[in-house]
């Protein structure tokens, strides 16, 4: 069957991958998952070398002045791509939600957070909502457990995507814990500014994934599973953690998080 | 009371240690929880509900001096008195006259949040008057000399067994003895020992929940009936509460209360909801004789100008509290004032100074489930950010804090050489954590490997591999 639809070529859409600092100093093994399922997802990426954070730790800090510099960094960086895509749902509720509240007081600066972030979407949601992608061929052998990372749940509505992607993982089942709503205690610089309050809580939640009987627990936020998968490790516990990307990009056959090199 | 917000840490810290604290923690959020789950699931029009309760708030704040003056004219007409505060020594004079006045030996309280915030129960007992809280939960505290640890459930931190102690130790005195482990036994015996006091009571003080500007009624709404013998069986009836918490209209009282109860506990509607105009009128069989309105300012209408102004859309239904992680880890005194959890977090810094209780908007994670369960759609976390903002402004935030922000965000805004600086210390890391794939301990880094493992990182920045990847594809090019 050949028709005009089919047949003419489609400009690939042209992704601008938001390389997260928590990805880039502690996981690059996600970067390249997320360009992968891109890719397949037939996306061109670029990964653009003037970006460094969203600027987060500032924003959360109340250190608003850096953070509108960093985010007018990022705005122009990301300046002509079709799209902006990272592998966590805290970065890019940032850029979505709040680059737009930073200038409310700065007509140009705002029109282009706001070009910005309609252009800026969390992985998993790219994917789905906008991709269409229903399904990636991966296997994986596990009973896995996933965490509902506040700000990619809260700000960005992500809950059904990354479970109805790792639902056609060869291998894998998903089992919920209870609480897979409630924070981690993560927090950014909350873990190190309130360390008795955040153990309290990971130690909580940590209870939560051992109860439901997961042997890995998937989540699409590195600061959340850096957390619990150190928390996980000092309990001396074995379930193994890793990014969501990984996995549906087939390239979890890497050390887990917090584990040693095989 | 004073505040003791400057304390949080260690606060938190012992109340983390605390296992009859952590006990009762532990039961409160499974029921506050879970309960209000289901009541929801049964309301296909919360969703609709929360956002008529914002806009009729917001429409009320918006002309609020209006609708206090309609409401105060309407109490006058039905014979109350209204008092306006200023600030909590305001209203600890006005209602300490109005006892005077009416030689009170005897006040028995509801459960008020606002007279907690103006300390009137300090001022009424440095007087010489008998102040009794009839609220359960109120009372048990009062018994054992604490503040409440929750807005809507004052006494959440006690376990059984600490109130059965409570009360044999303190009940002895009328002669009962006999020690209780059963809840239903326990309310029983603090039933038999409040009834004598209402009979008693000179006064009784309550809140309110809402404030009618239409016909001048205050409403409120209890569990335990206590607050309608309080406000029936005194002589006086004195109604202490914020000048945030009038709406137009009984109607829209409604849409609130609707809210209220299934945000609160998890009801459709609290036991008793009780609608208080004016004293006792002739031919009435019973009520006060005095009707009197105290409202309280003390630093809401300096909120009703600026970003603050959604905080005053509250309805004290303590969903936030219940909902937040931290709260839920070390309880409500660690806050170290009135009100804890989110909404005190917000409401502690602007009542008692930004520095006061620097640690509340600070230590939160920013989840955003606070606002999510919240009835009338406050968005804690923007606040919470605001409150760091002002205090990163006022130069409250600590030096070493701010120096080390401004070294990092130095490197941010510089990304050619953040990324040349960061290869250094993934590197380095990145190689001695082959091995072992996490570090038991770092430099600089105890107050994360004091409880976790610090994961290691891959070996080189994703920055560096990519970029020699893209490097290698362009040689096997060429």
């Amino acid at each position: 069957m050949t028709d005009a639809a089919t047949t003419a070529p489609v400009r690939k859409p042209r992704v601008g991958l938001f390389a997260t600092c928590l990805m880039d100093l502690f996981r690059p093994s996600v970067g390249f998952a997320a360009v992968k399922l891109l890719q397949d997802a037939g996306c061109s990426v670029e990964v653009p070398s003037a970006q460094t954070c969203c600027g987060q730790p500032a924003l959360n800090s109340g250190d608003f002045a850096d953070t509108r510099d960093i985010a007018r960094q990022v705005i122009e960086t990301f300046a002509g791509y079709d799209y902006v895509v990272g592998p966590s749902g805290s970065c890019m509720a940032t850029i979505k939600n709040d680059y737009p509240q930073l200038f409310v007081d700065d007509a140009e600066w705002r029109l282009k957070a706001l070009d910005l972030s309609r252009r800026s979407y969390e992985l998993l949601s790219f994917l789905t909502d906008v991709l269409g992608v229903r399904e990636v061929t991966a296997s994986f052998s596990a009973t896995a457990t996933y965490h509902d990372s506040c700000s990619g749940l809260r700000g960005l509505g992500i809950k059904a995507q990354p479970r109805a992607l790792l639902a056609g993982v060869k291998g894998l089942s998903l089992i919920e814990m209870d609480d897979s709503e409630v924070c981690c205690g993560f927090g950014g610089t909350f873990c190190v500014k309130y360390p008795d309050i955040s153990q309290k809580i990971v130690s909580d939640k940590v209870a939560n994934i051992q109860a439901s009987g997961a042997d890995t627990l998937l989540g699409g936020d590195l600061g959340c599973l850096l957390n619990m998968a150190g928390r996980l490790k000092r309990l001396g516990n074995p379930v193994r953690v890793y990014h969501t990307a990984e996995v549906l990009a087939g390239m979890a056959d890497q050390a887990a998080l917090g584990d040693p090199e095989k | 009371m004073q505040p003791l917000s400057r304390q949080f840490k260690q606060r938190a810290t012992i109340a983390i240690k605390d296992a009859n604290l952590q006990a009762a923690l532990g039961k409160a959020k499974e029921g506050f929880v879970g309960k209000r789950a289901a009541a929801i699931a049964e309301l296909p029009e919360f969703e609709q509900l929360r956002e008529e309760a914002k806009a009729i708030k917001d429409h009320t704040l918006a002309n609020l001096d209006f609708y206090l003056e309609r409401y105060e004219a309407q109490v006058k007409k039905y014979g109350g008195h209204v008092h306006w505060a200023k600030t909590a020594e305001d209203a600890q004079r006005i209602v300490l006259d109005i006892c005077r006045k009416a030689n009170a030996k005897t006040v028995t309280k509801g459960k008020s949040m606002v007279s907690e915030e103006c300390g009137i129960n300090e001022v009424l007992e440095a007087a010489g008057m008998e102040v009794v809280e009839t609220d359960l939960g109120e009372y048990i505290i009062q018994l054992a000399h604490e503040p409440p640890s929750h807005i809507i459930a004052p006494a959440v931190h006690k376990t059984k067994a600490q109130v059965s102690d409570l009360f044999h130790t303190h009940h002895a005195k009328f002669g009962l003895t006999r020690r209780l482990t059963e809840v239903a036994d326990l309310v029983n015996e603090a039933r038999q020992v409040l009834r004598k006091q209402f009979f008693r009571a000179d006064v009784g003080i309550t809140g309110g929940n809402f404030l009618v500007a239409e016909t001048g009624s205050s409403i409120i709404v209890t569990n335990e009936g206590n607050g309608d013998l309080t406000q029936t069986l005194a002589r006086v009836h004195i109604v202490t509460s914020g000048i945030e918490r009038v709406v137009p209209t009984l109607d829209d009282a409604t849409t609130f209360l609707r809210l209220l109860a299934r945000s609160a506990t998890g009801q459709e509607t609290e036991t008793y909801t009780t609608i208080s105009t004016g004293p006792r009128r002739s031919g009435d069989l019973d009520g006060p004789e005095e009707y009197h309105v105290v409202l309280v300012d003390n630093g809401r209408s300096r909120m009703l100008g600026g970003q603050f102004r959604d905080m005053l859309r509250c309805i004290r239904c303590g969903a936030c509290m219940n909902h937040c992680p931290v709260y839920g880890a070390i309880g409500g005194h660690a806050y170290g004032w009135v009100y804890p959890g989110p909404m005190g977090s917000v409401l502690t810094p602007l009542f008692t100074g930004l520095d006061v209780a620097y640690d509340l908007p600070n230590a939160c994670t920013l989840n955003g489930r606070c606002q999510s369960v919240c009835p009338v759609k406050i968005p804690l976390p923007d606040l919470l950010r605001e409150l760091r903002h002002r205090q990163y402004e006022e130069k409250i935030t600590p030096a070493y804090q701010r120096l080390a922000l401004s070294a990092w965000a130095f490197l941010a805004k510089r990304p050619r050489l953040y990324h040349a600086v960061m290869r250094i210390p993934v590197g380095v890391l990145g190689w001695f954590g082959r091995g072992r794939g996490s570090f038991a301990s770092l430099p600089l880094a105890s107050a994360w490997t004091r409880s976790r493992e610090m994961p290691a990182p891959q070996g080189k920045t994703f920055q560096q591999a990519w970029r020699e990847r893209m490097e290698n594809r362009d040689e096997r090019r060429t």
